[in-house]
């Protein structure tokens, strides 16, 4: 078969989500929509003291939404609330076209999109998950309250 | 009729983005352009331009002669009484709003209602949901079955005493199936409602006669029917273009102009507001010889030859399924698919990886999705230029979507 931008990584990410699931204790929650794809996620976060300590999503929509928002996941849990914004900034750059060969590998597999640069109708569907976690670092009073409410329902 | 290799590959040769490179098939979406088209608006801009019905000189004249042939040509194409009747919009789009603008508003008050089916395309859907929320009436959708089947019946149950307007299109962009509306019109003129026809996807694929459809209004895109993009029709019954107030105001659609007002010029200029697309038009009427030149006989004959290949071909690939009819017959070259586990956009993709053009998404027709159960769907759709192999070389690219994408079967 031919040079692929859907190589294994994307794929298996996508088939086979590590993070695609129910998070209970999550306290921060926000809804992410691209609807020129239909891509819908929800992103849950359980952050402590300043730090990932978990995280999963929910959704569905094309193989690149969903298996960026999974890379995604794996890459910050563990991290600070900073260094997660600070990789999310880096993976919007890529995704623009100007990274540096030591930031993409930063990107561990989340650097499999590199090649999204060259499919401009996709960035948003890349970029979901990475757009809906800056938005509850962005307004946590708003996260917070989501995740309360899915707790009631 | 006896289509031969040498015929197709001369249809072939007369559009110069057709080639072995990729398979064109998205040409629900926009239809490839045959060199005569391109070298008919060349040959406007290099020869006579200038402002059409403007200028008093002689180039101007040429101008305002071609834009008022191709008019010509498009009354005789869809079998139009007059010119007068033929309006030159920019495509199906405005065609359709400015009945809904000049016409529904006028004339639709609380009480009235409008009916529309769930397999319209947003186009001829929201133009009325406007019209209803502005004046008061009803708007109602009428609902065909799962294979988009339509019956005299079903149709008859939809209307009520009170519907002046129905919208209808004449061929679904999404499960390609095409709706008689000929006795569609035929019972809501019984009841005193009026009908528009959606011609955007018809058009390209069947000859069309307004008269013998007897719809009032038909609204038709020139860019799916090999013309450029930017040009479209709007046929209207003269009585009823007569009575209604222009769409949009400003130059060469007016008599008299003084500070308190105007009066309106004569059809169809008084509907054609501003400098016109006569490049555009002149584009069109080239378009329309060159049916004329293939002839709908082997229009017609090659696409069912193509779609039926397509669907005994497409059958033939586990995880797929294709939305409306079983029958080629009822699908028009328009085969909308969905495949198990695999996202319309990375179908799309993954086909352009493989030089496969086809369209991922919802078709601007979400109502239509939704009823059907299907958020998203991609869709292939074929024109007479297309060919078995381009068709072997989309079945070859599905057939793979599934491993690709990481699954296990085959
Ligand atoms: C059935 C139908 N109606 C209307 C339209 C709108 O055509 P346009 O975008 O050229 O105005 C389309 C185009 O996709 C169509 O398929």
């Amino acid at each position: 078969m031919q040079n692929t931008f859907y190589n294994e990584i994307l794929t298996d990410h996508n088939l086979h989500p590590a993070h695609k699931h129910e998070l209970p204790d999550a306290n921060f929650q926000l809804e992410g929509v691209n609807p020129s794809c239909g891509d819908d996620i929800v992103l849950k976060l359980k952050v402590e003291d300043g730090k990932i300590v978990d995280g999963a999503y929910l959704g569905d929509g094309c193989a690149i939404s969903q298996a960026s928002a999974d890379m995604m996941l794996d890459l910050v849990i563990g991290r600070t609330k900073e260094e997660a914004q600070r990789l999310s900034e880096i993976f919007l750059r890529m995704i623009k076209g100007h990274i540096t060969e030591e930031e993409h590998e930063e990107l561990e597999e989340a650097g499999a999109l590199i090649d999204v640069s060259h499919m401009p109708s996709r960035v948003k569907c890349a970029v979901l998950g990475w757009h809906t976690m800056d938005e509850i670092f962005d307004d946590p009073e708003k996260a917070a309250a989501e995740a309360e409410a899915a707790k009631k329902e | 009729m006896m289509i031969t290799q040498d015929m197709i590959d001369k249809v072939r040769a007369d559009f110069p983005l057709i080639s072995d490179e990729f398979a064109y098939l998205d040409n629900s979406a926009t239809s490839q352009k045959p060199q005569c088209v391109i070298d008919a608006v060349k040959r406007f801009y290099e020869t006579m331009n200038a402002n059409p019905l403007r200028g008093l000189y002689r180039i101007s004249v040429e101008a305002t002669d071609a834009y008022e042939d191709a008019r010509e040509a498009v009354r005789k194409f869809i079998g139009a009484k007059s010119t007068e009747e033929i309006v030159f919009t920019r495509n199906a789009t405005e065609s359709l709003n400015l009945v809904a603008y000049s016409w529904a508003l006028g004339n639709l008050k609380a009480g009235d209602e409008i009916l529309v089916t769930i397999v319209e395309h947003h186009s001829n859907m929201l133009p009325w949901q406007m019209a209803a929320k502005q004046t008061g009436a009803k708007l109602n959708y009428l609902y065909p079955d799962k294979a988009g089947t339509i019956t005299e019946e079903t149709f008859r149950k939809a209307l009520t005493p009170n519907t002046k307007l129905v919208c209808m299109t004449h061929l679904s962009n999404v499960l390609g199936r095409c709706y008689d509306l000929k006795t569609f019109a035929k019972i809501a003129h019984g009841q005193g409602a009026l009908f528009v026809g959606d011609g955007a996807q018809s058009t390209p694929h069947m000859p069309v006669d307004v008269r013998d459809l007897d719809v009032d209004f038909y609204a038709f895109s020139g860019h799916k029917m090999l013309a450029p993009m930017g040009i479209g029709v709007l046929y209207g019954k003269r009585e009823l273009l007569d009575k209604m107030d222009p769409f949009l105001r400003g130059g060469e659609m007016i008599d008299y102009v003084t500070t308190e007002g105007a009066t309106w010029t004569e059809l169809p200029h008084k509907f054609e507001a501003g400098t016109v697309n006569a490049g555009g038009a002149v584009g069109l009427h080239a378009a329309i010889d060159y049916y004329n030149k293939i002839g709908w006989e082997f229009i017609e004959q090659r696409e069912l030859e193509l779609t039926r290949y397509a669907m005994e071909k497409i059958r033939e690939v586990p995880h797929i399924t294709v939305l409306g009819s079983d029958k080629a017959e009822e699908h028009h070259g328009i085969i909308t698919f969905k495949v198990d586990g695999v996202h319309p956009h990375d179908i799309a993709a993954m086909m352009d990886e493989d030089g496969v053009c086809v369209r991922a998404g919802h078709h601007c027709a979400q109502p239509l999705l939704k009823f059907l159960g299907v958020p998203n769907t991609t869709r292939c759709s074929l024109g007479f230029y297309n060919t078995e192999k381009e068709i072997d070389r989309f079945i070859e690219s599905l057939s793979t979507l599934r491993t690709r994408m990481g699954y296990a079967d085959r």
